[in-house]
């Protein structure tokens, strides 16, 4: 077996707790679909036919319920982790290094692409990578957000991805809120790799294609939590540190701290069998991956990263509200799905926009107007509403005479009679009186208040 | 020049009525014209689809006594400036062409027997069956069908990428083994036609599952590093095919009811045709796998799993070590014997082994200098180059349309070979020939060298018949931030062609150096014939 899929979904959706108080992030519903069906879709369309979802029980309920996943054709082997939230992700790695026999690949449940997965996985194949992934241009997002105070954009902490002349081979990764006083790269990068493209607009799909090594290592080494936050920038660290021979270790005794690191790294670069066939063919190959200075391909560095950064088609990570908007805006159209589910009941003298997207069983009365919305399944939509730019989840009640702008409203809601409502985001099961107007409100429960 | 043998009669009887006037001494070659002129005539009579390209694939063990006295009197001709040179260099093929009629006769006529009650039975099944080729209808549509007995000539199917019907059988091959067929990219110059010519950036793996389960994870590796060049050269082509195979024997278990021996061979097919998609197989690379599929069916059936599996690893490693290494330090050490002090060395491209000589040379303390000559799109010679200089010996570095002006500089020149073929002509990279020609006629000795696991029973007299075409969008280069041929395929006359071999006649090279000791290029056949003796 080539590959091992690994999905992680017990994420708490730190960064939109408005939305996901209620529903894990896993399942918040993107263009009537749980976000998790796109990881999972694009896994199943690539011809995986086994994934291991890390998730938490509730989000497991909730799949097992829900119908879209039921109709995703991949063996699903869940594992379930506390949700305390203590657990990272390369904790959890840690947790299944029992079922992992092959090499990984990890991705994230907010994930919704088209990318090509090829693309990925042959520069981990074609170089021996220990470490592939996958990286996008970032899009602004244009869509206002409710509950945002102004238009001042939350200053993101920017990535500094450094990559070699032909883009594909990692050198360099490092966030700014790590870097204090600048950005200092080592000079044996600079002299293996003189030039060095530095991007910052570039976002982080949390796709990674790792060796198994890798998750044998993180089993040993049990401070590492986190992916994104720690592995992967060890790992590029690692790709230029030296490696002692086994010699050079047992001198000094104040050695044991940079013992532990270089068993580690032998840890890393445990070898294949017939190690010494593969330095053949590499010696005799005519090939070599730069040119400039005398050293052989790779720089005779085992450990590699690589890194494939798309710049057409979509990739991004629903994990705040505002690419939550601009997931649901852009991902029905990834696939060629007919916008208004046949079950719904729509009446005739209701105009409704090319993209908009009506549910299952929804039922919109006479004289409604829904333009560029989301509709989810089982919500109800009586006369005379105006629906536009906004998100309506599941099994919402809007009354007759209301206006919906640019807003989000979250699963069993009640809209009360005439309400005007722009740009807010109405929490899961809330109460909105009638003929009440809310501008940039974010309207929840209080019981969710107290959870900050 | 290759179908000399039906049309060049006439005029070679011109040539020897004035060679008779003229009183030379070309008795022998007379003699020899006149006897292959009374075997055309009987050849005439009975076949008529004999046409030069299907010669060259024949298996020909004998016209090599019949070319080994061509070359020494050719010599002395080719200085004479008239109009025999052409029908001297034509009459050994057609000699080689008659010669080869002759011997392969007998055989073909019990084939061509055989075949024609296949024909009979199948003619018969397929009344009413739209007659999708088999071989013979393929064979046919190419030569005027013949009345008596259709003798089939097997064309490799790489070569007739312009019949669509084969086209046709190759695709029904790989649908039945699960691989995807790879489509051919581009505009392809017409005297290429018949060749693959695929893209880069098109790889097969677009078209495979990701955890691949039909084919093994290390031959999907495999095949991804040859398309993009990361496995180049004939010995790391091999080296690494080796090893794959190594990992699949490894992972092998025998399904219930079958023995290993058939079994694995079977499974081992797919796995080859897609190696096949992802760039055609080298000539080492045939005779590996030729190799193992010997030693797999020779297991005993009463072998268990592990043991078969134990020995077959052990015989692959055993073939690399023989025919890889050891061969590279034999050779290395013959060819040292040639390299003298103060000797310039003029060196093509990047051979594996050609740089192993030098280095164990340098290493032996002999004191010489190299010119590297390096040629587009490939470079490969800027590899080599930073390969020699790393141990120290002193390059200089040209390229290749520079040879003529080195080359009174140069003492010797080594090449390395791709393959050798049975006719004694040399495989090798696109502009070997040509150095060989410059290196010929500046009186500057060839060496080419060569493990004799490369030896190859094919016969090529030219680079059209049986070539490799890379990407075409290799040769597109940026200069200054200006990409002339950036839309080439927009320009409807415009073909852009990237060979990858070409082959150089034995006339231009003095010595080839192998495991076995330094052989004139002519003697491959002898080679060829004790190898298959001793397997």
């Amino acid at each position: 077996m080539e590959l091992q899929a690994v999905l992680m979904a017990a994420g708490g959706g730190s960064r939109m707790t408005d939305l996901t108080y209620n529903t894990p992030k896993a399942m918040l519903p993107v263009g009537n679909k749980p976000v998790i069906w796109y990881s999972l879709n694009l896994l199943e369309r690539v011809g995986f036919e086994e994934v291991i979802v890390i998730t938490t029980k509730e989000v497991q309920k909730m799949m097992s319920t829900d119908p879209k996943i039921k109709e995703v054709k991949v063996k699903l082997d869940v594992v379930c982790i506390q949700e305390d939230g203590d657990m990272g992700t390369a904790d959890a790695l840690r947790h299944i290094q029992q079922k992992i026999k092959t090499d990984i690949l990890v991705l994230s449940c907010d994930l919704i692409t088209d990318v090509a997965l090829h693309e990925v996985v042959d520069l981990f194949r074609a170089h021996g990578a220990t470490m592939a992934m996958l990286m996008s241009k970032t899009h602004e997002f244009t869509e206002t957000v409710p509950g945002q105070k102004g238009k001042k954009k939350t200053a993101e902490q920017r990535d500094f991805v450094g990559v070699d002349h032909s883009g594909k081979r990692l050198l360099f990764m490092a966030n700014e809120a790590d870097l204090e006083d600048g950005l200092s790269i080592r000079k044996s990068i600079m002299r293996k790799h003189p030039r060095m493209h530095i991007k910052t607009g570039l976002v982080d799909a949390h796709l990674y294609c790792l060796k198994k090594a890798v998750v044998d290592f993180l089993a040993e080494n049990k401070s590492i939590s986190s992916i994104r936050g720690e592995l992967v920038p060890y790992l590029v660290r690692k790709q230029f540190s030296k490696v002692n021979s086994s010699k050079i270790k047992e001198d000094t005794d104040d050695q044991s701290q940079k013992n532990s690191d270089s068993l580690a790294h032998q840890e890393l670069l445990k070898s294949s069998e017939d190690e010494n066939l593969l330095q053949l063919a590499q010696e005799r190959s005519c090939w070599n991956d730069h040119r400039g200075d005398m050293s052989e391909a790779y720089h005779g560095g085992k450990l590699r990263c690589y890194v494939h950064i798309m710049d057409q088609g979509l990739c991004f990570r629903v994990n705040t509200l505002a690419s939550y908007i601009e997931a649901n805006r852009l991902a029905p159209k990834l696939f060629e799905e007919p916008a208004v589910h046949p079950s719904a009941v729509i009446s005739e003298r209701c105009q409704m926009g090319s993209d908009s997207i009506i549910g299952e069983k929804c039922q919109i009365a006479d004289k409604t107007s829904i333009k560029r919305a989301t509709i989810g399944n089982y919500t109800a939509i009586k006369e005379k509403v105006k629906v536009a730019n906004s998100i309506i989840m599941h099994h919402v009640t809007i009354e007759e005479g209301c206006n919906i702008q640019g807003s989000v409203i979250c699963s069993h809601a009640v809209i009360g009679r005439g309400a005007d409502l722009k740009y807010c985001l109405v929490g899961n099961g809330q109460r909105i009186e009638a003929e009440s107007e809310r501008t940039n409100e974010v309207i929840v429960g209080t019981d969710q208040l107290m959870e900050i | 020049m290759a179908d000399s043998g039906v049309t060049d009669g006439p005029d070679q009887k011109n040539d020897i009525e004035q060679a008779k006037n003229d009183g030379r001494e070309l008795t022998k070659e007379e003699k020899q014209r006149l006897r292959k002129e009374k075997k055309q005539q009987k050849k005439n009579k009975e076949k008529k689809e004999d046409k030069a390209p299907q010669e060259s694939v024949k298996e020909k063990p004998a016209p090599s006594p019949a070319t080994a006295p061509q070359p020494p009197t050719q010599t002395p001709q080719q200085k004479v400036p008239s109009a025999l040179p052409a029908p001297v260099v034509a009459g050994p093929d057609a000699e080689t062409g008659a010669a080869s009629e002759k011997a392969t006769k007998s055989k073909a006529e019990l084939k061509a027997e055989r075949r024609a009650r296949q024909e009979a039975d199948r003619a018969s099944k397929q009344q009413g069956k739209k007659g999708d080729g088999p071989q013979a209808v393929a064979g046919k549509s190419k030569a005027p069908p013949s009345e008596l007995q259709p003798v089939v000539k097997r064309l490799p199917e790489h070569v007739q990428v312009d019949n669509p019907e084969v086209l046709k059988k190759l695709a029904k091959k790989l649908e039945r083994q699960q691989i995807p067929l790879r489509s051919d990219y581009g505009y392809k110059v017409s005297l290429f036609s018949h060749l693959h010519q695929y893209s880069r950036k098109a790889p097969l793996t677009q078209q495979l599952s990701i955890p691949s389960t039909v084919i093994h994870p290390a031959i999907v590796r495999l095949g991804l590093q040859y398309s993009q060049g990361i496995v180049a050269g004939s010995n790391a082509r091999s080296v690494a095919l080796l090893h794959a195979f190594k990992q699949v024997i490894r992972d092998y278990t025998t399904p219930p009811n079958e023995e290993l021996s058939r079994d694995l061979v079977n499974k081992l097919k797919p796995y080859i045709s897609f190696l096949n998609q992802c760039r055609p197989l080298s000539a080492s690379m045939g005779n590996a796998i030729k190799y193992i599929k010997k030693e797999i069916s020779n297991i005993p059936s009463q072998y268990k799993d592990k043991e078969a599996k134990g020995k077959l690893i052990n015989c692959i490693d055993c073939y690399i070590n023989e025919k890889i290494i050891l061969a590279a330090k034999a050779i290395a050490k013959y060819a040292i014997e040639k390299i003298s002090d103060g000797d310039v060395i003029l060196v093509y491209g990047c051979s594996s082994l050609v740089n192993n000589i030098l280095c164990e040379a340098f290493e032996k303390n002999r004191k010489f200098r190299v010119i590297v000559v390096d040629s587009r799109p490939r470079l490969e010679g800027r590899e080599a180059l930073r390969r020699l200089v790393q141990k120290g010996i002193s390059c200089t570095y040209v390229l290749i349309s520079a040879v003529s002006y080195i080359l009174p500089e140069v003492s010797k020149v080594f090449l390395g070979a791709h393959a050798l073929l049975a006719n004694g002509y040399v495989m090798s990279r696109v502009g070997t020939s040509q150095i060989a020609l410059v290196a010929k006629a500046f009186n500057v000795p060839v060496l080419v060298c060569c493990e004799t696991y490369k030896f190859c029973e094919r016969v090529q007299t030219d680079s059209f018949v049986s070539n490799e075409l890379d990407d075409p969008d290799d040769l597109i280069v940026t200069r200054k931030g200006k990409t002339q041929l950036e839309h080439w395929q927009d320009v409807p006359s415009l073909g852009l062609l990237n060979l990858v071999y070409d082959v150089t006649p034995p006339d231009f090279v003095d010595l080839v150096i192998t495991d076995l000791g330094m052989i004139p290029c002519t003697s491959v056949p002898v080679v060829l014939r004790v190898k298959n003796v001793d397997m």
